[in-house]
């Protein structure tokens, strides 16, 4: 015998109250720490994503867009802009690198972006099969790509217009898969890439036959594409034209003045990737709390439960408190009883909460395919998760104050003559 | 082995238990008679510690209970009294054999099944050990709890009104288990009763006056 069986004996007499109050503070431990794990995932994810680039440049408008759509390709970019302008900043003292990048359509809703081999290089990506692309319309797809697609070495496909699935097809240019790139775990691996050569000469294509046939879209109203605009006045000659470009500063005291002076001078617009993703995360950030706030209140709720489960316990339970009491128990013990008995509860809860949050997270591709990439979180232990052992522990001894107190309390001579 | 000297206790300005002198030596049987209200189940409370008179000295077994405070009292209490309430008072949370290894624990006397399994089986409920509380008869339950009273061999053992709701046959077994277990354990034993059944059973009575206070009232009203 001892305090850790009394205590099991006692939840055992009480099975539903119990089971319903465990099974409150699993819930909301459960909330809180799913919050917990995908939030921080989310966050390193992003700054993962932005690791190695210091501005994205592109077309004025929103910088927050220009960072969705440039570093982690979730959003259509605001415009395009002329490659002589990224060329240019590409000689400025203070840049020490820049990638191209022209935009515009899919395959298969994943996104095909021209581009230079030093993007491949940038995000240290490296070829599983095949070899590089090094003439127009050669296409090497990111690994994500590759196994969804199954589209293997030497194959052809055609991209379609626009970012998401379900745009016209570029059916006349198709793309030659020349190589496949082993999985990095960052964006790459959902990206086809080709060079901005063959983004130009899509569209180009695709120009000449709108002059002579009516397009099933309207060129002039999509913005989100890298097409040479003078095309469609001249039919030849294009402006060369990109959609943004990633910079590496040579020194971080470019930030200080860098960003300012492409925005005032040149046409085009310098957005942070981590200025703009912190500002992105005040925005969900206000969701995430009320998320946090829902599981706190579970968790006092349970607490709550638990308070009222020992303080109805104890009015049956005096005798026996007094009877522990007469065979030696000290009021110590009686208080130490309790307390365990509430924490042993808190615990259940707080453990089986903690494996659900793991759970959940691990299998959240299964029910949120968007939200996949984010179970790696799942094997993660966040610093953040002793807040919510402390706060779970907290509230099984918070309950247990009031009842703790009046069994300390007790008369056991007059406890026992009333009985 | 024990004397109460110079009792007097009161609650308020009421005094409930007034005794100048009761000395019991080691091993000897008490009856502690006296009508209802006379303030007998305090007067076991004082001789178990659980209740300080308001007046006068406890000795038992050499031990001034004055001196005695807090869990040093509480730790004293369980290794020198058992006591038998009047309603039993067995933790329905724990089985037979639990409750009786629950008193071994909070006396701080080593886990010894043994010793359980042979008490169990000498007060007759050895094939219910594994029973709850609310599965044992009135006749079972007061079998353990004598057990229960005993478990840890305490000097001096105090049944609170043993007989009250048993029928002749069983009140003189309960009787005679619990002089047997008293003796079998070397103890000196007092049992508290207004029962007229018990009288005869006991060697030696301490008869308590009626509650002083209701005495006195009574005799306004007369």
């Amino acid at each position: 015998m001892n305090v850790v069986r009394l205590a099991f004996a006692y939840a055992r007499r009480r099975p539903l109250a119990t089971v319903f109050n465990i099974a409150l503070l699993a819930v909301g431990v459960a909330t809180i720490t799913l919050v917990i794990l995908l939030s921080r995932e989310l966050e390193q994810r992003l700054a993962r994503e932005a690791t190695g680039i210091d501005l994205v440049v592109g077309a004025k408008g929103s910088p927050l867009q220009l960072v969705l759509a440039g570093v982690y390709h979730a959003d259509v970019p605001p415009g395009n802009v002329p490659l002589a302008a990224v060329e240019e900043l590409a000689r400025n003292p203070l840049v020490q690198q820049v990638i191209p990048l022209a935009l515009g359509d899919s395959y298969r809703g994943f996104r095909i972006v021209g581009t230079e081999p030093a993007f491949v290089a940038h995000y240290g990506a490296s070829l599983a099969q095949g070899s590089g692309w090094s003439r127009p319309m050669e296409a090497v797809l990111g690994s994500d790509v590759a196994r969804a697609s199954g589209l293997a070495v030497g194959t052809t496909f055609a991209g379609s217009h626009g970012l998401a699935e379900g745009g016209g097809d570029h059916g006349e240019t198709p793309y030659r898969v020349v190589g496949i790139l082993a999985p990095t775990g960052r964006v790459i691996d959902r990206l086809v890439l080709t060079g901005i050569d063959s983004v130009w000469r899509v569209h180009a294509h695709e120009d000449a036959d709108a002059e002579h046939a009516d397009a099933d879209h309207d060129h002039a109203a999509t913005s989100d594409r890298a097409q040479p605009s003078a095309a469609r006045a001249t039919g030849h000659a294009p402006v060369r034209e990109v959609t943004l470009a990633l910079v590496r500063y040579k020194s971080p005291l470019a930030a200080a003045s860098l960003p300012r002076t492409i925005n005032a001078e040149t046409v085009l617009q310098a957005a942070s990737p981590p200025y703009e993703s912190a500002r992105l995360f005040t925005v969900f950030g206000v969701g995430t709390e009320v998320v946090r706030g829902f599981a706190l209140l579970l968790i006092g709720a349970s607490a709550f439960g638990l308070f009222v489960a020992l303080a109805q316990a104890l009015d049956e339970r005096r005798y026996d408190l007094a009877i522990m009491r007469v065979l030696g128990a000290r009021r110590s013990t009686i208080v130490a009883v309790l307390l365990l008995e509430s924490v042993l509860l808190a615990a259940t809860g707080l453990v089986l909460g903690l494996g659900l949050a793991h759970g959940l997270a691990a299998g959240i591709g299964a029910w949120l395919p968007a939200a996949a990439p984010l179970a790696a979180g799942a094997r993660v232990w966040q610093p953040e998760e002793w807040g919510v052992v402390a706060l779970a522990l907290g509230a099984g001894i918070i309950a247990t104050l009031l009842p703790a107190w009046r069994a300390y309390r007790l008369d056991v001579a007059a406890t026992l003559a009333e009985g | 082995m024990f004397a109460l000297i110079g009792i007097e206790h009161r609650y308020g300005a009421a005094t409930v238990l007034r005794i100048d002198e009761w000395r019991a030596a080691e091993g000897e049987h008490w009856l502690l008679a006296g009508p209802s209200g006379s303030g007998k189940t305090t007067l076991l409370h004082i001789l178990a510690g659980l209740t300080t008179p308001t007046i006068g000295t406890v000795v038992v077994g050499g031990t001034d209970l004055g001196t005695l405070k807090g869990s040093a009292r509480d730790r004293w209490r369980g290794r020198t009294v058992g006591l038998v309430p009047q309603r039993l008072h067995l933790v329905g949370a724990l089985d037979v054999r639990d409750n009786l290894r629950l008193a071994q624990f909070l006396a701080g006397v080593p886990d010894d099944p043994e010793r359980v399994r042979e008490l169990l089986a000498a007060v007759g409920v050895g094939d219910l050990a594994n029973r709850y509380p609310r599965e044992l008869s009135q006749g079972q339950a007061q079998r353990v709890a004598i057990a229960r009273s005993v478990i840890n061999r305490p000097a001096l053992v105090l049944a609170d009104e043993p007989t009250a709701n048993l029928d002749d046959a069983h009140a003189a077994g309960a009787l005679e288990l619990l002089r047997a277990q008293a003796i079998a354990n070397g103890a000196t034993l007092v049992v508290a009763s207004h029962d007229a059944r018990v009288r005869p059973l006991l060697p030696r009575a301490f008869a308590l006056p009626p509650r002083p206070a209701v005495a006195a009232r009574d005799g306004i009203a007369a």
